[in-house]
């Protein structure tokens, strides 16, 4: 997926706090609206990238988010990177089924986040951590609603 | 803003309008926020003469499951404590955002704006007494 190059610019923000999330789901917005995301697109992206950083908070123990603006001919896009190092995801089709949590939630998280973006892309090892990578691109093809009923 | 990137966590204001507890969402909040006003609404409901609370959600960009689950969690425990509660003001593309979510949150009652949702509680056969 995402045989792009990426802009240049791909700024590192860490996920260590609640503080953090707040800042997380500003600058993305910020980043989205500079790209020319709609505002039910900056929603759906600032959204996704609320739940993704709390389970890197909650569940992988922090970590850090990379934003990278992409490009690719006339289309502006926006890749958001989750990684942590904390113990991993031992049953990934599980945690993805809607309404799996361990963390207290509505278990929405993993399933939700992939249906409000283009792509998604998940890798994790038990006791080395997790990486989700989710993408938008700009009044793109609509979302595959991969997961939905 | 309630609070900044970098600020302390200011809690949410609780107003009392008659019986009626009205709060007023804002920009960011952070987690310790909201699970203390989950809290304040709570005690101010056991400790008071509330019988309804409306919680204007007008100014909030994005709800996420987190979010959700405090604003379910506040309408339930209202409910215990026989206090109802009404859901103001969500933005549509916070609406959009939550049904494509998965997270439609059954059993919290909804309000164009503040104004209706105050009829919506003054009404004694009001839908929301009946679970609807």
């Amino acid at each position: 997926m995402m045989q792009v190059s990426p802009d240049t610019a791909t700024t590192s923000l860490p996920i260590g706090s609640d503080a953090d999330l707040a800042w997380v789901r500003q600058r993305v917005r910020q980043t989205a609206a500079e790209l020319g995301f709609g505002l039910v697109q900056q929603t759906k992206l600032v959204t996704a990238a609320s739940e993704l950083a709390r389970n890197t908070l909650v569940h992988g123990g922090g970590g850090h988010l990379e934003i990278t603006p992409l490009t690719t001919g006339p289309n502006r896009g926006l890749r958001l990177t989750f990684l942590d190092t904390g113990p991993g995801i031992r049953d990934i089709e599980q945690a993805m089924t809607d309404g799996f949590t361990t963390g207290g939630g509505l278990g929405l998280g993993l399933s939700g986040a992939k249906r409000l973006v283009n792509e998604f892309d998940f890798d994790s090892r038990p006791g080395e951590g997790t990486t989700v990578t989710i993408a938008a691109w700009v009044s793109g093809l609509p979302s595959p609603r991969a997961g939905a009923g | 803003m309630n609070g900044g990137p970098f600020g302390g966590l200011t809690p949410v204001p609780v107003l009392a309008l008659g019986d009626i507890l009205l709060v007023t969402l804002q920009g960011e909040l952070h987690d310790g926020t909201a699970e203390q006003l989950q809290e304040d609404i709570t005690h101010r409901i056991a400790q008071g003469n509330a019988s309804g609370v409306v919680i204007d959600i007008s100014g909030v960009e994005i709800i996420d499951s987190f979010l959700g689950r405090i604003l379910a969690e506040i309408a339930s425990t209202a409910r215990l404590l026989a206090a109802r509660t009404v859901v103001a003001g969500m933005r549509p593309a916070v609406a959009i955002t939550l049904a494509e979510l998965g997270l439609t949150l059954p059993g919290l009652h909804t309000a164009l704006n503040t104004e209706r949702a105050m009829d919506l509680l003054a009404s004694p056969r009001s839908p929301v007494q009946k679970g609807t």
